[in-house]
Formats: structure tokens, C-alpha cells, sequence
């Protein structure tokens, strides 16, 4: 049966990296080539989700060599999940860009962008940490290169420090995956379960790929590179470097805790600590900082420096609860981002500006942006109901459960900042303006309003169906020998 | 299924169809949009008059979906639900056809008309609403669909309104949500149960239980306007009349004071309440509230500031009653949900006619109105008696009521709170009247238009006459077996199970 195949694994790697040869080749068809790539690996993602939600986890040795030499791919509820809001941003960014890029800039992003989704989905399949380097290292050249895309001194800047920092948080964890293969004979993640103990040197190793995976993560103090990035490059970069970029080489770390560093109840608590600290701060820091921004897609990528924040509370709460809530936290921002930054980017286009104190009236000129932009703030500030909410929901419960209800306060705090900066955008977007000089404006495709607006009511809709996502976060979990 | 269950969904999902419809309806088309407006809540409330009878007599609807593992969306019609779910859709319908009368002509109804039912829908939620995180759901729902319409006019003045509003609102959000998760902590449900559920649990818990409570009240106190949580009622003053009808009688402030009730009688219980020792001081906080907010009153030239402090204090009556925690008190403060509302809306009805027909918006400015404008100052005038709480007046009602039950509950300095504050609403409306009725014109009104027939356009004028009648009614036939006093005895005799 073609459904029980066990390719699918590949294919939804394979796919979309052909696809993007084949862009590349024929350019006369590249956007019916992209978007027909993209709705095929969204296809086969949602086939390898019925095999995962049916028969449980996925292996699959490519070429049938066994796991200490072979390439071995490995799918559980996390890598679905990672899997298929990849997918979900993926097409959404398709057919956004499908309207957003002319000429000879869509000729190079969309294989550029295939050859990233190829990437992303590799990552989140791979079980060996050396497989999960190569990914890692793809991601970021084809992530720095989209960034080059817009053109510009900003952005050329943007893309060189980008590029840097990439390479430098790679290599650091390079060294880190060289002494573990070196220490104990493998690079499988389940056999290095078994065989890492706490030594000097896996202190070494761990301090390396933490602070090489943190330097791509973007978490506080290590942000300095994302907001002019994130916000130099063309709108649907934007959003993908948002939405999944930077959940990649946060979900090798989370991996890696979880698994492979052999962490003790002491070090687990101490390190934790400072993981969940550093989050706090790019909490605080990030919202303070997104709350001064006077151009909204610089406010928008600060907002993600304060989203990441959030994800490192996973580090203290290790628990069933801050696991679920953590990986929520991925979805839920991951959705909200991509529209947020997709209504950002009509509002740039529509008026040729993105000051935010200049948004007359945009409530009315640009209804669905604007909304879409409202819907996805609430999720972002964790309101009800939204994917938001239920994330921040989990994580409240989890603190509490685990006796640390000073993280809590984090989250309180991070849902008002993010309330504060949203609404000065939606306040300024009601008003209408005093003087009446206004540029000439440009007409948006509907379609770019529409993906937006769905994005966003995505993004709510996640907070109707958490008994339906958190099944799938128990299959292979960690934790799923506790209850919830 | 039995489709009776459905009834209460039917009735949340039915303002929010309307609001989605009339987004996307264009600007021009006010008849299909009044038409929508009107035929919807028309049907909503013969809905909810099915479901009063059935509630009546004993039926129930309850509808619940898979929220998170363990913790499920309700929404359930029961006594005290139906009481604030038959307030908001009878005001619902008589504000709609105020708000489009008031609105005509100008500028962005259709995204106003939105968001107004889509307060509703938040509204009703909040009334049917089961237990805590359906409550906490649509609580912020309500918060955020308020907001488009305080920023209305998208003036400055507005922003900087629709800003303070959020920075209270938004801060009493997550305080509630604190105290929710800390709750559902502690007892692994959230469930409303009348007489509460929180006596049966270990006593260990009850310094926790303190602090739960203080973070729910404080977080409901926002939005109930509780002193020194106030600030924003005054503020968001700059928006049009029927939103400040709708912040002051139906809604928001409502919101705030039905989920307090809800706090102390469903998830508390009264008993255990008391035995917590937190009434006591939430019966201070309300009477400094009462108090404090009736001599700002006193100062305010502004008609809709002084209409607005009188709301503070006005809705402290309610938790006031609560907090006495006698049967009797009891029931004067939670028919005081339903008296409060028809009155205050008749006066900010009134209020915004002077402003829209004459362009007065001072009282200095008010001399000799009556002449000009007799039926809406008869309405005004019925409205603040009313306030005042001269007999057989709707507000009269609640504040005997008060009274007995705070002698009956031995706390008879409430009696001292009650007389201050009655005479310091007659010192603040009786000059109003005065000035209105017995001065003469001063001159030219400060801006004049010719609406309708009539002294002012009859969308305008025929919702205050109606509230203003109905002030009247609830008083008189108090005793009556379908009033709301009958009503709120019926489900007091529930929560202290009588």
C-alpha cells in the first residue's frame, strides 16, 4: 500500500529539493513549479503524520545501513509537529511570496527557499548529531543568502554579520559533535543516551554546543544579530527566519538536554536556572525593546527575541507540562510570527513606509492586515483563546507544579509587554492622522491580505484543538512515562 | 443530541455571525446592517426568553467542549447566568436601535457595528459561561472587543483612552489568569458549583485560597470599577454614547461585578468566604468605593463624568451586597445587577441626546433643557430618582434590600455607607434636575441640530423613554413572580441552599 510506504521520510526530504532544481532550470514556470513542490511536501507531511498518528514513532535507515554508519531518520511526535508547522508556514509562505517576489528576484528565492525547506525538514528528522550539523549548516547559508536577497547596504550588512554568527555558532557546535564522536564512538543521539556520563570534557562539549546553539537561537545577550536581519530582509524571509529558522537550532538543543547531556538533578537545576534566566531577560529586554521601535517590522522582530526568551523556560520546567507548553510555544508563535510579519509587510508595501507612528487610519484602508496583525498579537500575548494562550497555560501550570512560580511572573510580564507594543500599533493604526500628506499607495494583491488574515486565525484556531496537538506530543516523548 | 443544549452556544455564536457579517458588509449599507442588527437580537432575546422559562422550571442546558486534557469549554444556563443573559440582550437590543440612530451618518459604522455585537457575544459568554476558564475566555474577549470602539473616533484623545483602558484592563487579565491557573493548581477544577467548592478541601490550602481569592477579586475589581482600579471608566469617557452605555450598563463594568459574584457564591461559597475572613474587608473596599466615587460626583461639571463616578459607586452596591454576606443583602446586591443597568443606561441614553441634539455636554450648560427637550429629561429624571433611590423606584428596591440584610447579617454600619451615599446622589443629581428644569435657557444652545419631528430623532429618543418606563416597573412590581427581584430570591435561595 502506498500509504504504509516507508519512503515518505525521504520523499519529504527529497521533495522539495528537486522541486527547487527544477526551478532553477526552468524558469519560464517557477512559480507553478514552487507552489506544486510546496502543496506535494505539505502532501506528504500529511501522510507521514497519519503513519506517526497511527502506528507511533518512524525509523528509517536510508540505504539499509544500520544506525552507527548510515544516515538514520527518526520521526516522533516532536519532529511531526516541527514537521508540519514547517509545512503550514511553508505553503502560506508560497503562496505569499507566489505574489510578493517579480522577475529576477523570485528566480533566486524560491530554489533557494526550497533547498531551506528541504533543510528544515532534514533537521527535524535526522537522529545522529553529525546529520543534525550538515542540516544546521544548510540552513544557515540558505538562510544568510535569502537575507542578501533584498538588496541594499542594510541588508548586505545584515546578511554578512548574519553570516558570520552562523558560522561561528556552527562551528562551536562542530567541536562540540567532533569530542562526543570522539569520547564515546558515536553520533547517534539514542546510543549517545546510553554512553555520555559528566566529565570535564563533556562539561567542555556541552558548554560549546550550547553556546554555539544559543548564538543561532538568538537568545539574549547573543540577539544582537536578528532584528536588522530579520527585519532588513524581504517579508516572506522574514517570516520564515521567524517562524522556523531560529526553532531549528533551538530544537538541536532542546534535543540534546533532553537526551544526550547527561544532566544530574544538580546540574540540571543550576543550569537550568541560568537558561531560564537569560530567557527572562530577553523577555523583558526584548519587549522593552520592540515597545521603542519606531518602525514596525523592527518591532516585529523584537518581538521574536522576547518569544525566544520564552522557549528557554523549557530548560527550568523539565517536566511533562513545560515540555508540552514549550513545543505550544513553538506552534503557536511560529503561526502567529508568519502572519504578523506577512501584515507588517502589506502595511510596508501599501504605504511605502513602516512608521509606526504614521499609520493613519490603517484600521480602514487595510482591514484584513490589520486584523490579521490584532489576531496574531493576541496569540503572541497569550490571550484566550489562542494557541498563545494554551502555551502559556501549560507553562503557568508547569511553574506552579514545580514549585517556581517566579518564571510565572516572567510570562505575566512578557503578555503585557507584548500587549503594550501590539496595541500601539493598533492604537495608531485607529487614528487618524493631522496632517494630510500621504504618499501614493499601493495597491495590495488580496491574496497577500488573505494569507495573512489565515495565518492568523490559525493562530486562534490552535487554541481549540490542544487535546488533539497534545496526543501527538506523547508520541515518543520524553516524558511520557508522567501524567499530565 | 437534544438540541436544547445548544441553545446557549446558539446564543454567544449568534452576535458573533452578526459581527463577521457586518465587517464585511460595505459602508453604505445601513438598511441590511440595521436590518441584521435588529433581526439578530430580536432573536436572541425570544431565544433567551425560551430559555428563562425552562430555567424556570427546572430544565438545564449545558454544553461542553474539550478544552485542554482535563478541563473543558462550558457554557450553562443557570439562574444567576440567565439574570445577567436576560439584562444584556434586552439592553443589547434597545442600544443597538440608540447606537443607530445615534451614529447615523458618519463615518467606519460598519467596523463599529462589528465589534459592538462582537461585545455582546463576550458579554453573554461571560454570562453562560460554566466555569472559570470559559469565564476567563470570554472575560478577555470582552476586553479586546471594546477596545475598536473606545478609540472610536481616532482622536488622540481616544488613543490615549483605548491605552489607559487596556493598561488596566489587560493588567486585571493577567491578574485573573494568575489566580485561575493557582486555583486549578490547587483543586484540579475550575467548575462553578453553586455553594462553591473550596470548603471541602484541606485546610492547609486556606492561606493560598487568600491569596487566590485577593488575585480574582483584583483582577474582576478592574473591570467592576472597584476604587482605586477606576481610573479608566473615567478616561474612556471620549468614546460615543452607546459604547459608554455599554461600558457602564451592559458589559464591562457588568463583567466585573458578575464574575465577583460569581468568585464568591460559585467558587467560594459564602460560608467559606467568611470563614476565609475575606468579605469583611471586600465589604470596606466597596464602601470607601461607594463613597469615595459619590463625592467625586459632586465635583464634576462634565454630564458624563459625573454619570461615570456615579457608576463607580453605583456598582459597588453590588459587591457590596455580596460582601455582607446575609441572604437578605444578598439579594439587593445582585438585583442590583439588573436595576443599576436599566437606570445608568437611561441616563447615558439621555446624556448623549443633550450632546447629540443641543451639544451640551456641561451641566453649567444645561439651564432650562426641559423645555426644550421635555421626554428625555422626564427619562433623566426617572433615571436619577431612580439612583437616588426614592421609593417605588427600581434602585430603591435594591438599596432596602441592602439595608435589611446588613442588619439581619449584624453589620448595621452598612446602614451609615448606604444613608452617606444616598444623600450624596441627591446632592449630585437634584442640582442637575434643578438646573434643567426650573432655569431659564441661557441663550442659544451651543450647537443645535433639528433631528426628526420630534425634540430629537425618535431612534434617539424612544430607547431612554423604554429604560426609563422599565426603572419604573421593576420597582413597582417588585413583588410580582417575574420580576427581577423574584428572580434573584430564586437563585440566592440556591447559593446559601436555602
Amino acid at each position: 500500500m502506498l500509504l504504509d510506504s516507508p519512503h515518505w521520510i525521504t520523499i519529504v526530504i527529497l521533495l522539495p529539493i528537486l522541486g527547487g532544481v527544477a526551478c532553477f532550470l526552468w524558469r519560464q514556470h517557477i512559480v507553478k513549479l514552487a507552489l506544486a513542490t510546496s502543496i506535494g511536501t505539505v502532501a506528504s507531511v500529511g501522510i507521514l503524520s497519519l503513519q506517526v498518528i497511527r502506528n507511533g514513532v518512524q525509523r528509517y535507515e536510508m540505504g539499509a545501513w544500520n544506525a552507527p554508519l548510515g544516515i538514520e531518520l527518526y520521526v516522533d511526535g516532536l519532529s511531526l509537529l516541527m514537521l508540519l508547522v514547517t509545512a503550514i508556514v511553508g505553503l502560506a509562505t508560497s503562496i505569499y511570496a507566489g505574489a510578493y517576489f517579480k522577475g529576477k528576484k523570485a528566480n533566486l528565492f524560491w530554489p533557494l527557499w526550497l533547498f531551506l525547506w528541504s533543510a528544515l525538514n532534514a533537521l527535524f528528522v535526522s537522529a545522529d548529531i553529525f546529520n543534525l550539523y550538515v542540516t544546521l549548516e544548510l540552513i544557515g547559508l540558505s538562510a544568510v543568502a535569502l537575507v542578501a536577497l533584498s538588496g541594499g547596504a542594510n541588508a548586505i550588512t545584515a546578511a554578512m554579520r548574519y553570516l558570520l554568527v552562523s558560522l561561528l555558532g556552527s562551528m562551536l557546535y562542530l567541536m562540540g559533535v567532533a569530542l562526543l564522536y570522539h569520547s564515546y564512538g558515536t553520533a547517534d543521539m539514542a546510543l549517545l543516551s546510553l554512553r555520555t556520563e559528566m566529565t570535564p570534557t563533556m562539561w567542555l562539549i556541552m558548554g560549546l554546543m550550547t553556546v554555539g546553539l544559543l548564538l543561532k537561537t538568538a537568545l539574549f545577550p547573543l540577539h544582537f544579530w536578528l532584528p536588522s536581519a530579520h527585519a532588513s530582509a524581504p517579508v516572506p524571509v522574514s517570516a520564515l527566519l521567524s517562524a522556523l529558522v531560529v526553532k531549528a537550532s533551538f530544537y538541536i538543543l532542546w534535543r540534546l538536554w533532553i537526551v544526550v547531556f547527561p544532566l544530574d538533578n544538580y546540574a540540571q537545576a543550576n543550569l537550568g536556572f541560568i537558561l531560564g534566566t537569560l530567557g527572562s531577560l530577553a523577555v523583558v529586554w526584548g519587549g522593552i525593546q520592540a515597545l521603542r521601535q519606531t518602525r514596525l517590522k523592527l518591532l516585529v522582530a523584537y518581538s521574536t527575541v522576547m518569544q525566544i526568551g520564552y522557549l528557554f523556560l523549557a530548560f527550568p520546567l523539565a517536566n511533562i507540562i513545560g515540555w508540552k507548553a514549550t513545543l505550544y510555544f513553538i506552534l503557536a508563535h511560529a503561526i502567529a510570527k508568519t502572519a504578523m510579519f506577512m501584515a507588517a509587510g502589506n502595511i510596508l508595501l501599501y504605504s511605502g513606509h513602516d512608521s509606526i507612528n504614521n499609520l493613519d487610519r490603517m484600521a480602514q484602508r487595510l482591514p484584513l492586515s490589520i486584523a490579521a496583525f490584532a489576531l496574531s498579537s493576541i496569540s503572541l500575548m497569550g490571550l484566550p483563546p489562542s494557541g498563545g494562550f494554551i502555551a502559556k497555560w501549560l507553562l503557568l501550570e508547569a511553574t506552579i507544579v514545580s514549585g517556581q512560580w517566579w518564571w510565572g511572573l516572567v510570562l505575566i510580564t512578557g503578555g503585557l509587554l507584548t500587549g503594550a507594543y501590539a496595541f500601539k500599533v493598533l492604537g495608531y493604526a485607529f487614528t487618524q492622522e493631522d496632517s494630510v500628506n500621504r504618499p501614493c499607495l499601493v495597491s495590495i494583491p488580496k491574496r497577500m491580505e488573505w494569507m495573512a488574515l489565515s495565518m492568523a486565525i490559525f493562530a486562534i484556531v490552535l487554541g481549540f484543538i490542544a487535546p488533539f496537538i497534545l496526543e501527538i506530543m506523547d508520541i515518543g516523548s520524553p516524558f511520557s512515562g508522567e501524567v499530565l | 443530541m437534544n438540541f436544547d443544549n445548544w441553545i446557549p452556544l446558539l446564543i454567544v455564536i449568534i452576535p458573533l455571525f452578526v459581527a463577521v457579517f457586518i465587517f464585511a458588509l460595505a459602508e453604505d449599507k445601513t438598511k441590511t446592517r440595521s436590518v441584521l442588527n435588529i433581526g439578530a437580537s430580536l432573536f436572541s432575546l425570544s431565544l433567551v426568553g425560551f430559555m428563562l422559562w425552562g430555567v424556570s422550571s427546572g430544565h438545564h442546558y449545558e454544553i461542553r467542549f474539550s478544552f485542554l486534557p482535563g478541563l473543558d469549554l462550558v457554557l450553562r444556563a443557570d439562574s444567576l447566568s440567565m439574570l445577567f443573559v436576560t439584562l444584556s440582550s434586552a439592553l443589547w437590543m434597545l442600544t443597538t436601535v440608540y447606537a443607530i440612530g445615534y451614529l447615523e451618518g458618519s463615518p467606519y459604522r460598519s467596523r463599529f457595528f462589528g465589534f459592538f455585537s462582537l461585545c455582546v457575544s463576550a458579554t453573554l459568554g461571560v454570562a453562560l459561561a460554566g466555569n472559570l476558564i470559559t469565564f476567563l475566555l470570554f472575560y478577555e474577549l470582552l476586553t479586546l472587543a471594546t477596545y475598536p470602539l473606545i478609540v472610536h473616533r481616532g482622536t488622540k484623545k481616544a488613543r490615549k483612552a483605548g491605552r489607559v483602558y487596556l493598561m488596566y484592563t489587560l493588567t486585571g487579565g493577567a491578574l485573573l489568569l494568575l489566580g485561575t491557573v493557582l486555583l486549578y493548581s490547587l483543586t484540579g477544577t475550575l467548575e462553578f458549583v453553586a455553594g462553591g467548592f473550596l470548603s471541602a478541601l484541606d485546610s492547609a490550602y486556606h492561606s493560598l485560597f487568600v491569596l487566590v481569592f485577593i488575585l480574582l477579586v483584583m483582577g474582576l475589581g478592574v473591570k467592576a470599577a472597584i476604587v482605586p482600579l477606576h481610573g479608566w471608566l473615567l478616561q474612556s469617557m471620549v468614546a460615543p454614547a452607546p459604547v459608554s452605555s455599554l461600558l457602564h450598563a451592559v458589559a464591562v463594568v457588568k463583567a466585573g461585578a458578575f464574575g465577583i459574584i460569581r468568585v464568591v457564591y460559585d467558587i467560594f461559597g459564602i460560608e467559606f468566604s467568611v470563614t476565609l475572613g475575606v468579605t469583611l474587608p471586600l465589604a470596606i473596599i466597596a464602601s470607601i468605593t461607594i463613597i469615595y466615587a459619590s463625592i467625586r460626583a459632586l465635583f464634576q461639571d462634565g454630564l458624563k463624568a459625573r454619570l461615570a463616578y456615579s457608576t463607580v459607586s453605583q456598582v459597588s452596591y453590588i459587591i457590596l451586597g455580596v460582601a455582607i454576606a446575609g441572604p437578605i443583602a444578598a439579594v439587593g446586591g445582585v438585583v442590583h445587577l439588573v436595576h443599576q443597568g436599566v437606570t445608568k443606561i437611561t441616563l447615558f441614553f439621555c446624556a448623549g441626546n443633550f450632546a447629540e441634539t443641543l451639544g451640551i455636554h456641561n451641566i453649567s450648560q444645561m439651564h432650562g433643557v426641559g423645555r426644550r427637550m421635555p421626554w428625555t429629561m422626564t427619562a433623566f429624571t426617572i433615571g436619577a430618582l431612580g439612583m437616588i433611590g426614592i421609593p417605588p423606584l427600581a434602585g430603591f428596591i435594591s438599596k432596602w434590600y441592602l439595608g435589611l440584610g446588613a442588619l439581619e447579617a449584624g453589620q448595621s454600619w452598612v446602614l451609615w455607607v448606604l444613608a452617606g451615599s444616598s444623600l450624596l446622589n441627591a446632592a449630585y443629581f437634584l442640582p442637575v434636575l434643578y438646573v434643567a428644569w426650573l432655569k431659564k435657557p441661557k441663550g442659544d444652545w451651543p450647537a443645535e441640530q433639528k433631528l426628526g419631528k420630534y425634540e430629537t430623532s425618535l431612534l434617539l429618543l424612544v430607547p431612554p423613554l423604554i429604560t426609563a418606563l422599565f426603572v419604573v416597573l421593576l420597582g413597582l412590581f417588585a413583588s410580582l413572580s417575574f420580576s427581577a427581584l423574584a428572580w434573584t430570591e430564586f437563585i440566592i435561595s440556591k447559593e446559601f441552599l436555602l
